[in-house]
């Protein structure tokens, strides 16, 4: 993480300015009311670099919060993850009651594909970023980030990552026709009906028609591993 | 006034590079695989010269007994034999897809390093391994990622054989969890590498009967890395 640090210098300049007014204050004058002062606005970048060879990512959604994950390995999933998982609909975890701003690309992102998005806040303290997204040629495969902690991050500040491969545990990876909402099948999204470990866990990958799966409508193209997206998040404001 | 200052820094991080002393730490272990278990899991803090294993190196025989068995008898006699600390087994048995487990540990001496070792299964010789892993003077929470290896002992036929947990006997001892599929015919009789290395991953078929593999290729994948370890130091 590199530190850029301007506003340092700016903030000692205005804090001197306004000692040497008091100093030279000596008669007594009726204060006007001030206006409530405008909340300090704080302003992030996420950018996010889609690195697989033929997994579109669904619409990312990009959520700050305080508390709260959008999941935890070894945990079941929400309602509000499998529809994501299983159907690339962001909507649900970045409307949880955790979340004070959020943001979300407004197409898919394909393979080799660069986004940005830019979350706002009026207050840092233990603010962390999440980021979501579904590998829409998978029956319930995810990526993103989890809960980073930007509160300590200074204007200028970046950090860069790299985005793994999740199972949301919802749906069986059958990988067969009707059973993936991206192009590569154009089948169902999101289904209630829970058939795999029901518990999140990292992906094992698509098999592929190719590779072994009869029953697959994938081919090699839509295989991928570790990591799946390069991020970076800079604080701009 | 500065050099002053620039003495007393030399001075303390000298002592915190010579410092052999002892440290509590907490370890907790989450499988992060979709459908592979790890058998009973060994935890040492041993001398930074030590080593259960090396990648590029041959596997020890307490080394193939644990990734071709699950064994960690041998293993922790190793340990013993070097004045580590070892924290075997805190799972009591079987580290199912997708879960945790946790123990304490205090090192002595000059153990300041960190090593874990456990047996992938379904796999031949597949195990889930950390090589001597620093553990840091400065208290705190640390996160490591680990990978899958291949002890480069046995073949990876995949063929899932009782009693085949013995040293030198091809085949996968079990299948905890889904049913394995039955006669296959067995994917390879040859070991390339024959030296540690990364796991190139199971492969698997879609056949309950016959095929190539015993394994479910929808099932028995994965992808790196296999397991995260988070360890407190007090």
């Amino acid at each position: 993480m590199n530190k850029f640090t301007p506003i340092i210098p700016l903030a000692c300049l205005l804090l001197a300015a306004c000692g040497s007014d008091n100093d030279n204050n000596t008669t007594i004058t009726p204060v006007p009311p001030t206006p409530e002062p405008e909340p300090t606005q704080y302003e992030f970048k996420v950018t996010a670099l889609n690195l697989t060879n033929a997994q579109p990512l669904s619409p990312l959604g990009a959520a700050l919060h305080t508390s709260g994950q959008f999941w935890t390995i070894g945990e079941m999933a929400s309602e509000e993850l499998e529809k994501l998982a299983e159907g690339g609909d962001n909507s649900g975890l970045l409307g949880l009651s955790v979340v004070n701003a959020s943001t979300s690309g407004d197409a898919p992102l394909g393979p080799g594909k660069m986004t940005e998005l830019m979350l706002t806040t009026t207050s840092l303290t233990d603010q962390k970023i999440s980021l979501i997204s579904m590998m829409v040629n998978t029956n319930d495969g995810f990526t993103g980030l989890n809960s980073i902690d930007v509160s300590h991050m200074a204007v200028g500040d970046y950090a860069k990552m790299h985005t793994r491969a999740y199972d949301s545990g919802t749906e069986a990876n059958s990988e067969s026709s009707g059973s993936m909402p991206g192009p590569a099948d154009g089948g169902e999204g999101f289904n209630a009906v829970r058939d795999d470990i029901d518990k999140v866990a990292m992906h094992l990958g698509v098999v592929s028609n190719d590779d072994g799966l009869s029953t697959s409508v994938l081919t090699s193209e839509h295989k991928f591993d570790n990591p799946l997206m390069a991020v970076t998040i800079t604080r701009v404001k | 006034m500065k050099a002053k200052l620039l003495s007393l820094v030399c001075t303390s991080s000298l002592l915190a590079m010579s410092a052999a002393h002892a440290a509590d730490i907490d370890v907790k272990i989450t499988n992060l695989t979709q459908g592979i278990y790890f058998t009973p899991i060994l935890i040492g803090a041993h001398s930074s010269d030590a080593h259960l294993f090396q990648t590029g190196q041959a596997a020890s025989d307490a080394l193939q007994a644990m990734a071709e068995g699950g064994s960690i008898d041998a293993l922790s006699a190793t340990l013993d034999s070097i004045n580590a600390n070892k924290l075997a087994n805190p799972a009591e048995g079987l580290l199912a897809p997708a879960s945790t487990t946790m123990g304490s540990l205090t090192t002595t001496d000059s153990n300041t390093t960190l090593s874990i070792v456990a047996m992938m299964l379904p796999t031949n010789d597949g195990f889930v391994g950390l090589d001597g892993w620093t553990i840091p003077t400065e208290a705190g929470t640390y996160h490591i990622y680990l990978n899958a290896y291949d002890a480069g002992t046995e073949a990876n036929n995949e063929l899932v054989v009782d009693g085949s947990g013995a040293p030198g006997t091809p085949g996968i001892p079990a299948s905890p969890g889904a049913a394995p599929g039955t006669q296959g015919s067995g994917l390879t009789t040859m070991e390339t590498n024959t030296m540690v290395h990364i796991h190139r991953g199971n492969v698997g078929d879609d056949e309950a009967i016959g095929g190539k593999s015993d394994l479910h290729n929808t099932v028995h994948r994965w992808l790196n890395p296999v397991a995260k370890v988070t360890v407190t130091v007090k």
